[in-house]
């Protein structure tokens, strides 16, 4: 389990960007086909690599833990299945995007996985170190 | 400006961009409580100052101090050039954001701002933008303010020891030294005022010499005229003329951008030299100011710049001895302005200002009524032969009849003097019981309850159609704002109370929204030439006329409330020709206006109206017989196209393979080039494949006569229109443009092919109705792409068989384009669909068209945009990219209230369209739209707009059944009349709760929301081919309110007893007004012939028993049984009855684009259906009838 703790890391950056990059949108910055060109490409690796984390947590046998991130993954599951139609990866469709509904979807979506991942990755780093203290 | 964001640079290079307008921020807004309330501006009595809006900036007493000084010079404004560069920069790093400023010196100053914000990382994609919103600039803005002082205070110095010397300590009589040609061949002045007038002119203000020309120097003038003429003139040998302005400006932006980039690293001093050294380029600015007015000949006389003549008029008015270099009048730049502003006030149908802006822009859909029986827009106040009839100007969107003086019903003739409740009375029945409630409505103006909320028992009161189209309610403001406000056929808001805070909105169930027709075309339009677009510093809106000015110096944004300058410029009214009355300038005077754009609103030099004609040709497209009609209407209108001498024209037939067709000038005849390569399209030749209209035009005429029979023996049945889109897009990348589409058939090879997805045994299914997204997200890409480049694709769809337009329209819906469906057409076997296209086509081909556009939307402070709705790509929350914006293009936006608007009893939207006219001018149209804001549910519903609000639930409905499904649609329409209802009735307490009582406002609701849901969009149970579903839902997206409203709920009215009716005068014809009849089969009696006006379609349908002589006469039969099956047109016969009712035909017909097609109907009609279908307030074994659908909603309420 330690060493996934720090591993875990993986998601937090590109979640941050992710909500730097709504907030960008919003106030007018960024042109809304290059922030979901940017964007695109992240959202797989970042579903990627909490598949893997849940995956190991299965071959650990951290039954909590895992049950902690089944319904996050079910929800990038869902997520992803109901994307707009696109050719290529990832989940956020320029035409769309600017919708004031949609937009505050996706942000609030980001502030609430940011908040899982960081208390997550306390968790785990309390575990990390409950092992190493206790072993 | 345009581009949207992401495009790569485009030739001319990012060469200025974000308009250098005033936009800086000062430190200003320090709260000082109430600000001195304005008694001249049109502030409405409750008007209240939010405090800590309406003060002043403490610094703000330096330069008025001046003001005493030197009476008449412009320091505002000079202020106003500071914060201009200062504000673009940090929101819009474009190099040399200010080079196209006519102001010199303001760059000069800027670039010491600049530099640092070069240093700051802002995304570059953002420097497109128009019109940004400007909040935050403060910290900048504060460091320039100091500058700005400074540099004013040296200069008032300079004024006032006057003339020339050395005063190099700002840096300023360096420039004037430098800038002395140019400059002087644009004022009037003698040698004495020379200095002053040189700075002035080179900031881009008025400025107003004390020292006034003497006679006798005018000659020096001249002298010094013919000079500088030399500049110019070589500069513009190249530029065609016509065009010189905006091309000369670029090219020595780009050249003095280069100066400027390069004096970042520098000092200031360094600037100067730099600027000095690139002498011609520097007295560009200076030189295209004038020629923006003065259009015909280009190196002429080098005249000042409008702002500057107009401030030396301003100490003598009577100046008609002023020195001019060209004899001619028109030529003169300052009576050229003069008389485009003059004329802009005038509303008569000579009106200079229309004719001028009919032949800038051509093409018009020309308007056949007499401007003097159509209601005037917005004419300006000022006219006092005009307030005689104030409400004339209230209520443009009326319908001639009510213009007109000959009062077609008996309620009407109570009322001939317009009086200000007369928007109820249309409302009423000429009914004896119901005429005395009319009259009372007419005065319900005053009484406790508006007319609006007069509770309606719809269950009871089957007559709630009112006598002629429904009107648009009339805002509830002073009569002031009311005749200045915005025409609601251009702009038109769901409640026209609007709610004070979002729980209101909420509690009263209804929309709030507004429905545009922003490029609507209008027989009367103020066209603004002027340096100067006076526009509020820290939210860029435009000068209209519901901003308030604090005094004479100083006007208040009516959206964010910033206190901001008058320019000098802006203090002499070419109107009246006197000076001081802000108040009575044009843009203050209408809330539509036009200004012409000056070069800091450009991204690159305008580009040319470019078409390209995309035709399918496959075996499929052949039969169909479309290639004919295309070619000759093209034939037909190719002069009128609109356009200039840079018009550029190609095409592309695909089938299998991709055709293009060299058109090269000298060549003998088309060359056509093949490539087969369709998954890896190329252009075949760099040139020659988009040629210039007129140098060609021999060419492209072989071309459309041959291209008809080219294909006649075609086997060819598959259809490669991705890679013709590819190849299109890539043909017009370098110039942006329209791609006009025709496609047969379903896409079948190489990219963006797609399958039939349509399941026929589900056309009438009552669930779920799948596929109405896109299939793929080609075409879509395919459209980001093109609108990057500033290309519409418009579709037009001709096939017989499923063709899968949700995603084929894809292509227009994201670039700005425009859709055409033609089900199941054939040039022999369907007449009535082949004329169709011929008269859509004339339309198309030769109406006004603005390229390169991008239209943003305003509003007061707390109130914020939540959705589009139309054919655009959003590029920021208040942005829309529009690659090219036609005059039928209508669009619908969803708003919000964010913040409680408890301190402002108005609120206003203003949308500005930036576009490219076909002449290669910048223009901007500016709308404004003013409403109250109310506390109480019942006001929101006494304002509420049902055909406002139902065109936006329809927009509504169609996003909710592509993202979810179709009955949920259905579900929340009907939820949406349940919902209002019973809100206003638990509001009125005194009310039965078993009867079904709406607002007077909202009677029609119901029944537009049962007319929606028997829509072809929204229908189900009855037979609907997905395509036909699919189009409607197009429609509805992209029709401005009028036509849509036509669709949803069309006008059924009798005909055979037209020379009955009353009736009304419209250029020297007479046009009866017949009652509208209810849409049910009641009314359609036996004797009868009846039309049905919906919008696209003109039915007549003739009852069995009609009478022989209506018969004989209008439709030139004998007797009933010899009207033949396939009727389009009415022959002309010498009978009163036959006379009538083509000029009602035809009436109904001018007031639309699109002409439609009759079609003439008897029992046995296969159209029978189609006309059928249109009786929405029948049952069918499907839907509910009216009642019925009444019923129902009670039941709804009750549970």
């Amino acid at each position: 389990m330690g060493g996934e703790g720090m591993g875990w890391r993986g998601c937090e950056p590109v979640l941050l960007h992710k909500i730097i990059a709504f907030d960008e949108l919003k106030t007018d910055y960024k042109n809304p086909i290059d922030q979901c060109n940017t964007l695109n490409p992240l959202v797989l690796p970042e579903y990627l690599i909490h598949a893997f984390f849940c995956v190991m947590f299965l071959c650990a046998a951290e039954w909590l833990t895992l049950g902690l991130n089944m319904p996050l993954l079910a929800y990038h599951i869902w997520r992803y299945m109901s994307r707009p139609v696109m050719s290529g990866p990832g989940l956020y469709d320029p035409t769309t995007i600017m919708n004031a509904d949609i937009l505050a979807y996706c942000q609030k979506e980001g502030w609430c996985k940011l908040a899982f991942y960081l208390l997550s990755f306390f968790y785990y780093l309390y575990g990390m170190i409950y092992v190493l203290v206790s072993s | 400006m345009s581009a949207p964001a992401g495009l790569p640079p485009r030739p001319a290079g990012a060469v200025a961009a974000y308009p250098g307008g005033p936009g800086g921020s000062r430190e200003a807004a320090a709260p000082q409580g109430a600000a001195p309330r304005c008694q001249n501006g049109p502030v409405q009595s409750q008007m209240q100052f939010p405090s800590g809006y309406g003060s002043h900036p403490p610094n703000y007493s330096a330069p008025s101090g001046h003001y005493s000084q030197v009476p008449s010079k412009a320091v505002s404004s000079h202020l106003d050039n500071q914060y201009r560069a200062s504000y673009q920069s940090p929101y819009y790093s474009a190099p040399a954001q200010n080079v196209m400023t006519p102001p010199v010196g303001t760059n000069v100053l800027n670039t010491r701002e600049s530099q640092q914000f070069y240093n700051s990382s802002t995304p570059p994609h953002t420097v497109g933008l128009t019109e940004g919103p400007a909040q935050g600039a403060i910290p900048s803005g504060s460091y320039v303010y100091t500058s700005a002082q400074q540099s004013y205070s040296a200069f008032g110095d300079h004024y006032n020891t006057s003339v020339s010397s050395s005063v190099a300590s700002q840096g300023f009589p360096l420039n004037s030294d430098h800038y002395a040609m140019p400059v002087v061949s644009s004022a009037m002045y003698p040698n004495v005022s020379y200095p002053p007038a040189a700075t002035s002119s080179m900031y881009g203000q008025a400025f107003t010499s004390q020292s006034l020309p003497a006679a006798g120097q005018f000659k020096e003038t001249n002298t010094f005229s013919s000079q500088s003429t030399s500049v110019p003139h070589s500069l513009q040998q190249h530029v065609p003329v016509g065009y010189n302005s905006t091309l000369s400006t670029i090219s020595s932006a780009q050249s003095f951008q280069d100066n400027l980039s390069k004096s970042l690293t520098g000092s200031v001093a360094k600037v100067n030299n730099q600027v000095n050294r690139g002498g011609i380029d520097s007295s560009q600015p200076v030189h295209s100011v004038s020629q923006n007015v003065q259009l015909t000949k280009p190196g002429f006389g080098a005249p000042a710049s409008s702002a500057l003549i107009s401030s030396v008029r301003t100490p003598a008015p009577g100046l008609s001895s002023q020195p001019r270099s060209s004899p001619s009048i028109t030529q003169s730049p300052d009576s050229a302005l003069q008389e485009a502003l003059d004329s802009s006030s005038t509303t008569s149908s000579a009106s200079p200002v229309l004719n001028n802006y009919d032949a800038l822009e051509g093409g018009g859909y020309p308007e056949t009524r007499s401007v003097t029986n159509s209601p005037v827009p917005t004419p300006p106040a000022p006219q006092t032969s005009k307030t005689s009839k104030p409400f004339g100007y209230g209520y443009p969107a009326l319908q001639p009849a009510y213009q007109n003086t000959a009062p077609p019903t008996p309620v009407q003739a109570t009322n001939p003097s317009h009086h200000p409740g007369f928007q109820h009375y249309p409302q009423q029945y000429p009914g004896v019981n119901q005429l005395s409630s009319s009259l009372g409505g007419l005065s319900l103006q005053h009484s406790q309850q508006p007319e609006g909320l007069r509770p309606v028992n719809l269950t009871q009161d089957r007559n709630i159609l009112p006598v002629s189209s429904v009107p648009a309610p009339v805002p509830n403001l002073n009569s002031d704002l009311r005749k200045l406000n915005c025409s609601p056929d251009s702009f038109r808001c769901t409640l026209t109370n609007i709610p004070q805070t979002q729980a209101l909105l909420n509690k009263a169930k209804l929309p709030l929204g507004l429905l545009l027709h922003p490029f609507r075309d209008l027989t009367q339009l103020p066209v603004i030439t002027s340096s100067t677009i006076v526009r509020c510093r820290s939210c860029r809106t435009y000068i209209n006329p519901f901003v308030s000015f604090i005094d004479q110096r100083r006007w208040k944004c009516n959206l964010c409330y910033r206190v901001n300058d008058v320019p000098e410029e802006f203090m002499y009214n070419p109107l009246t020709r006197s000076y001081g009355e802000p108040h009575k300038r044009p843009e203050v005077q209408n809330s539509t206006v036009e200004f012409i754009a000056s070069s800091d609103y450009m991204l690159r030099p305008p580009q040319p109206a470019v078409y390209l004609f995309v035709l399918d040709v496959s075996h499929n497209a052949v039969d169909a017989g479309y290639l004919t009609i295309v070619c000759n209407s093209l034939l037909e209108n190719l002069d009128k196209l609109p356009g200039d001498s840079r018009t550029r024209i190609g095409f592309i037939t695909f089938d299998s393979t991709v055709q293009f067709y060299n058109l090269q000038e000298g060549l003998s005849q088309p060359q056509m080039l093949i490539v087969s390569d369709i998954d890896d399209i190329f252009l075949p030749t760099p040139d020659g494949l988009l040629v210039n209209l007129h140098e060609s035009k021999e060419l492209i005429k072989d071309l459309l006569n041959a291209l008809p029979n080219m294909f006649t023996n075609t086997r060819e049945t598959h259809s490669a229109l991705g890679s013709a889109l590819q190849a299109a897009f890539k043909l017009m990348s370098p110039t942006g443009g329209r791609i006009s589409v025709f496609q047969t058939q379903l896409p079948s090879l190489g990219a963006g092919l797609l399958h039939s997805r349509e399941d026929p045994n589900q056309r009438s299914s009552t669930k779920v109705v799948q596929h109405l997204g896109p299939a793929t997200d080609f075409y879509k890409k395919l459209a980001l792409d093109c609108s990057g480049q500033q290309t519409a694709v418009d579709l037009f769809l001709l096939s017989s068989q499923y063709s899968d337009l949700a995603s084929l329209a894809c292509m227009s819906k994201y670039s700005a384009g425009c859709i055409y469906y033609y089900p199941s057409f054939h040039h022999s076997h369907n007449p009535a669909q082949a004329e169709k296209l011929q008269k859509d086509l004339k339309r198309y081909l030769t109406r006004k068209i603005g390229f390169e556009a991008v239209m943003r939307i305003r509003c007061t402070k707390g109130l914020s945009i939540h959705t589009f709705h139309g054919n655009f790509f959003v590029r920021s929350t208040d942005l829309l990219s529009l690659a090219n914006v036609n005059p039928d293009a209508g669009f619908a936006v969803q708003m919000s209230i964010e913040e409680s608007l408890t301190d402002t009893s108005l609120a206003c939207f203003q949308t500005a369209l930036l576009y490219t006219s076909s002449k290669g001018e910048r223009r901007i149209r500016v709308h404004t739209l003013c409403l109250p804001v109310v506390n109480s549910l019942a006001d929101v519903y006494a304002g509420a707009d049902v055909q406002a609000v139902v065109c936006l639930l329809a927009n509504m409905a169609v996003d909710r059944s592509v993202s979810s499904s179709l009955p949920d649609a259905r579900d929340a329409l009907v939820n949406a009349v349940v919902d209002s209802l019973s809100a206003y009735m638990s509001t009125a307490s005194n009310l039965q709760q078993s009867m079904l009582i709406a607002p007077n406002s909202l009677k029609l609701f119901p029944l537009y929301v049962l007319a929606l849901l028997k829509q072809k969009a929204f229908r189900t149970g009855t037979s609907t081919r997905l395509d036909d579903r699919v189009y409607a839902m197009c429609q509805i997206k992209s029709q401005p309110l009028v036509h849509l409203m036509k669709m949803i709920h069309p006008n059924l009215y009798r005909i055979d007893k037209l020379i009955d009716e009353s009736t009304i005068h419209v250029n020297d014809r007479v046009v009866p007004q017949p009652p509208l009849q209810k849409l049910s089969a009641e009314k359609l009696t036996r004797e009868g012939a009846f039309l049905m006006d919906c919008g696209s379609n003109f039915y007549i349908w003739i009852g069995k028993n009609c009478d022989n002589n209506f018969i004989k006469d209008v439709l030139g039969y004998p007797n009933y049984a010899s009207i033949p099956q396939r009727m389009t047109q009415l022959p002309e016969i010498d009978a009163l009855s036959s006379e009538r009712t083509r000029s009602f035909i035809s009436w109904l017909r001018d007031n639309r684009p699109l002409s439609p097609v009759l079609q003439v109907i008897k029992d046995e009609n296969p159209a029978k259906t189609d006309f059928f279908q249109h009786l929405i307030e029948d049952r069918t074994e499907a839907a509910f009838s009216y009642y019925e659908f009444l019923l129902h909603i009670q039941q709804q309420i009750c549970k």
